[in-house]
């Protein structure tokens, strides 16, 4: 293995990490954004968009990534919807971990005492303060594992965005070897720049994880 | 009868096929306080559940301070504002202090002004010795303290009406008296109107204006306090009090 060429690929790794990172980020407030949304219609089970929410989940978490991109690259614009790579990718992220979030968050409600929803009806709260005073903030904090499962899921999932030339982490690496066959090194870097990424972010949520399971509301 | 304040005709209950409560009727004047008794299992929790809504029912009407409940969540949520219910395992909301607890109902619920309430409260918690305990969250105090902090939480909404599940069955015994000294000042002082479900029978005795004896669903004895410690009818009535070593 030569440090020279892991030196020389350096800037052109470090381009794909800053992508890998912009596009997680939006992917994972994206997916959040919708979880909540999509929990919430399934908590209050609104009618109507509760069926149509059964429907985007199954469709969502039973079909891959890597179909839902070519569909949304190849087969939106015979329909006349073209977007860039890097719009379909968001869109596929977040179409993806939308439902994920949305059923870490719906265990987490659901995993609210139900003792807690008696105590809660016998002081007169209604529907919606007794989701926003107990619900919720229990739910919240009980949905957190989950959360941090599908954090580190999706950061995961963004490499496959290479099979629609997103220039990210793991397009960068199969670029460069194309180009000069030297596999060993790039491969090298493309398993350390994940891991830069991951193994930090792993450790701050189980220790956000911790503190929620053992330590506990208010301090 | 003058000063009713709830009313229960022909109430049945279900669970599945399973019928729990049959024909239930009796009545609760303004200040009095019923101790409902019975054996495990007899619906003594499912019968007080039904009062506020928190059970439904499958036959039978409630009349509230002369006024019929149309059994539906809306009219529920409206009338336990009024009906004060304290459960056995307190259930305090986890993510709030005691105060917060407190305030919820009164404030969110009922809309009043956030610093009369604060300022009730704290003599309600004062009387209780927990006035310290304000900013603490529920998970600092113990079983008892927090049993009575539930007691308050119910008190803040002003009910007309308290109804008490098991509150001290799962408490340390040496809790019990504080929590049960409380639902007794409230009989005394304030003449609350009280339905209390428990397995104390000295508390019972000494609280009950009238004993309704419940078991498998059906009421056997509807007497004063002191009829049924002294002279139970049935011997249903006679074997339970047996049981407690009565």
């Amino acid at each position: 293995m030569s440090w020279e060429i892991i030196k020389q690929s350096l800037p052109m790794f470090q381009q794909g990490f800053l992508l890998t990172l912009y596009l997680s980020l939006i992917g994972i407030i994206g997916s959040i954004i919708v979880g909540i949304i999509c929990s919430l219609v399934e908590y209050f089970k609104i009618p109507v968009l509760n069926k149509i929410l059964k429907v985007y989940i199954e469709i969502s978490r039973n079909t891959p990534l890597l179909i839902q991109l070519f569909f949304l690259y190849y087969a939106f614009p015979a329909m006349g919807i073209k977007m860039s790579a890097q719009l379909c990718g968001i869109i596929g992220l977040i179409f993806l971990g939308g439902s994920y979030m949305s059923a870490g968050f719906s265990g987490g409600f659901n995993g609210v005492n139900k003792k807690q929803v008696e105590s809660g009806k016998a002081i007169g709260l209604s529907r919606w303060q007794l989701a926003r005073y107990v619900i919720f903030p229990q739910g919240f904090a009980l949905s957190i594992p989950a959360l941090a499962a599908n954090i580190i899921f999706l950061i995961k999932e963004t490499s496959i965005f290479t099979v629609i030339a997103i220039p990210e982490l793991t397009n960068t690496a199969l670029d460069l070897i194309g180009l000069y066959y030297n596999s060993n090194e790039y491969l090298f870097v493309l398993v350390v720049a994940y891991a830069i990424i991951l193994i930090p972010l792993s450790i701050i949520l189980t220790l956000l994880e911790r503190r929620v399971r053992y330590g506990t509301f208010g301090n | 009868m003058a000063n009713e304040v709830l009313k229960v005709e022909h109430l049945d209950k279900y669970y599945q096929k399973k019928h729990v409560l049959h024909d239930i009727n009796f009545t609760i004047s303004k200040g009095e306080v019923i101790t409902l008794l019975g054996p495990s299992g007899s619906g003594k929790s499912t019968l007080i559940r039904c009062l506020n809504g928190l059970e439904d029912f499958r036959n039978g009407e409630i009349t509230f301070e002369g006024k019929k409940v149309i059994p539906n969540e809306k009219n529920w949520q409206q009338l336990r504002q009024k009906i004060g219910m304290v459960f056995q395992s307190y259930d305090l909301f986890p993510n709030l202090t005691v105060l917060e607890n407190i305030l919820l109902g009164p404030t969110k619920v009922q809309k009043r002004n956030v610093d009369e309430v604060k300022q009730e409260v704290d003599k309600l918690l004062q009387k209780v010795d927990l006035l310290d305990y304000k900013d603490a969250y529920p998970r600092q105090l113990s079983g008892g303290q927090k049993q009575r902090i539930a007691i308050i939480r119910a008190l803040a909404l002003h009910p007309e009406f308290m109804l008490f599940d098991e509150v001290t069955a799962s408490l340390d015994p040496e809790m019990v008296r504080g929590v049960l000294n409380i639902i007794q000042d409230l009989a005394d002082e304030d003449n609350m109107t009280m339905i209390i479900v428990t397995h104390e029978m000295n508390f019972a005795q000494q609280i009950a204006d009238r004993v309704l004896f419940l078991k498998d669903g059906n009421i056997l004895e509807d007497t004063s306090g002191k009829e049924f410690f002294k002279n139970p009818k049935t011997d249903q009535a006679q074997e339970f009090l047996q049981s407690m070593n009565f």
